[in-house]
């Protein structure tokens, strides 16, 4: 395998992470809240692409959106919204409880096989195919994966700075309470901002389940673990360095994955040790630069007191 | 120590708990619910160690499970007879393959494991605060976690070890019971300690106990030491009352669990840590023994596997209605009423 092929996977695994970088970044700015049920939400999403199987691809994609929007707000609703004032590691343990009771609802529901994404005939789940150039092989999917991210990056670059709620989503995620005093409303910027997630969690979705071309109630969960980690690693503060830490486990993971030899029982000198290479870097990133690899110089992190 | 009525309730109450549960269980030993008890037990070990970490520092700490996994799988290893061992692990060191200690003495090697593991870990990690410690610990349990699912020259790989050498399931639970006690003694005396008290005082207020003269950095190493040795040791009582052990029996599974056990419970005290093991292992009990119990024609009411909703049910509803657990992050003591008021 070429290096550019990698080079253009990675890019690809990159955008999806970073999309979900940003949907967790932005919860996280407003509440606080380190939201590891993201990862069933997009199972959520995920299924309504099987459960809508035969019907047209936009209509799929929108039921997606509306029920990770759906389940999101729920959630904000009945659990984020009481935990407000509670302790980090409440509302983390919340959050793991959320995540728990969704994978069994959904294990209930659909049991432990895995269930295919679409009519094999449809477009959407054709994006799996590769188109050749050159001597690369590159899924159609990568290309929808990079278009997305790009375009829901710009899009939510000029929601942030060009109107009034994105305004009041950053004053929220730098200082609520003086925010609040200044008028602007908490529930609606949550609310707002838990939504915008939501779209971004059934986008991942859509992305992932074809990527994979089946859902389980698994979906979703181990990619959340790997861009919680990575948005820590990029600087959580603030929203660009958690998309840009996001962003770089997923180029990191797919692009050191296909560097590796496959071979090999030693630690660290196949594939099969790829988890083990890139903890041991996020390691050495958090203790170099605690605050995250992207966060601004002169932001170090103090005890918060 | 000399104020009986300050530490006795303390340390009494949870021992009491244990003991409770260790006799409800002896009754239903050779039933049905036998595993489920069995998971309550070392449940409670596992917990309470991590409890003595997280507890006292106020950071959470998601690699606790390493330690478990480490302490299980060297007391395992080291305890399945070496003519078997062999046969069934070729691949492993020479100096694994040809030796078996006993049984009380794997234990000892796995806290001893435990414990060393988590100090070098700890050195570098325990600068951290916060989140990025959170994921720097988390990071620590992939790692362990992969390597020893994939290096089989130092245990079983993907393969679940079993021939681990244990005893009747009585004298396993009971050997079981009385580890958990040890750990929630140890754990009393830590945090009863000049050392766990001014690790407390640096949870409550940072800024005032670095200028009270305490080396935080020092005093989270030390807890996460101790706090890893008797991880260790709780993963060594693991393998002997099961008798085997996977690498995916310790993961994340095992670290969510014992993390919503003890927030569950109130994550500030050792009782909170023992209430919040045996309040979720308990509903986790009824709940499956209710699974199709009921039925409206053929169907059941709660299926099989809707245990596992109600306990996330419950975990979540206990978390919203009490936030800083069942017990506030209290201990139970008399101290109102006596001289210290």
């Amino acid at each position: 395998m070429s290096h550019i092929q990698a080079l253009l996977d990675a890019i690809g695994l990159g955008a999806v992470y970073g999309l979900m970088a940003v949907g967790i970044g932005l919860v996280f700015g407003v509440l606080r809240l380190v939201n590891f049920a993201y990862g069933q939400v997009i199972m959520l999403a995920a299924y309504m692409l099987v459960f809508t199987t035969g019907w047209p691809d936009v209509a799929s994609i929108l039921v997606a959106v509306l029920m990770a929007v759906f389940a999101s707000l729920v959630m904000e609703r009945v659990a984020f919204r009481r935990l407000r004032t509670s302790s980090p590691a409440t509302m983390l343990v919340a959050t793991f409880a959320i995540s728990y009771l969704l994978q069994n609802l959904a294990l209930l529901r659909y049991t432990y096989h895995s269930r295919p994404v679409g009519d094999s005939v449809g477009t959407l789940a054709g994006l799996i195919n590769a188109v050749q150039i050159g001597s690369l092989h590159i899924r159609w999917i990568t290309f929808v994966a990079i278009g997305t991210g790009l375009v829901s990056f710009t899009l939510l670059a000029l929601l942030l700075k060009r109107t009034t709620i994105g305004l009041q989503m950053r004053a929220a995620a730098a200082d609520f309470r003086t925010a609040r005093l200044l008028g602007v409303r908490a529930d609606t910027v949550i609310m707002t901002a838990v939504a915008i997630s939501g779209v971004l969690a059934a986008l991942a979705a859509v992305i992932l389940a074809v990527s994979s071309t089946v859902v389980t109630y698994q979906t979703g969960l181990s990619e959340t673990i790997l861009v919680l980690v990575g948005v820590v690693v990029g600087g959580i503060d603030r929203l660009l360095s958690a998309t840009l830490g996001g962003f770089a486990i997923g180029f990191a993971t797919s692009f050191v994955g296909a560097e590796l030899p496959n071979q090999g029982t030693t630690p660290f000198t196949s594939n099969q040790y790829l988890p083990s290479v890139i903890y041991i870097g996020v390691i050495v990133v958090l203790l170099l630069r605690p605050a995250g690899l992207f966060a601004r110089r002169g932001q170090a992190p103090v005890e918060r007191v | 120590m000399k104020d009986v009525r300050g530490w006795l309730p303390e340390l009494a109450a949870p021992v009491v708990l244990v003991v409770l549960l260790a006799l409800i269980a002896s009754q239903v030993l050779s039933g049905g619910d036998d595993v489920k008890f069995r998971n309550a037990i070392v449940s409670i070990a596992i917990v309470v160690a991590l409890y003595v970490f997280v507890g006292n520092s106020g950071v959470v700490s998601f690699g606790h499970v390493s330690f478990v996994a480490v302490g299980a799988f060297s007391a395992g290893l080291m305890t399945v007879p070496s003519d078997v061992k062999p046969g069934v692990l070729p691949d492993l060191f020479g100096f694994l393959k040809h030796h078996s200690i006993g049984n009380a003495s794997s234990l000892l090697l796995a806290a001893a494991i435990g414990g060393a593991y988590a100090l070098v870990v700890g050195i570098p990690l325990m600068r951290l605060s916060g989140l990025s410690a959170g994921i720097a610990t988390f990071a620590v349990l992939g790692i362990t976690y992969n390597i020893l699912r994939y290096w089989t020259r130092i245990g079983p790989g993907a393969e679940t070890l079993s021939l681990v050498d244990n005893g009747s399931p009585t004298t396993d639970y009971l050997q079981a019971t009385v580890g958990a006690l040890a750990v929630i003694v140890a754990a009393f005396l830590y945090q009863r300690s000049r050392w766990g008290r001014q690790l407390r005082a640096a949870r409550e207020d940072p800024a005032a106990a670095q200028a009270a003269g305490i080396d935080i950095h020092r005093q989270r190493l030390w807890a996460f030491t101790l706090s890893g040795a008797l991880s260790g040791f709780a993963g060594g009582l693991f393998v002997h009352l099961y008798g085997s052990i996977n690498t995916n029996d310790v993961y994340l599974d095992l670290t969510f669990l014992t993390l919503a056990m003890l927030v569950v419970g109130g994550m500030s005290s050792l009782l909170g840590a023992v209430v919040g093991t045996i309040a979720v292992s308990l509903v986790q009990i009824w709940l499956s023994d209710w699974e199709n119990k009921w039925h409206i024609g053929s169907t059941a009411i709660l299926p099989g596997g809707s245990s596992y909703v109600g306990v996330a049910i419950v975990m979540l509803v206990v978390l919203l209605v009490r936030p800083s657990g069942i017990t506030g992050g209290r201990e139970l003591g008399f101290g109102r009423f006596g001289r210290r008021g």
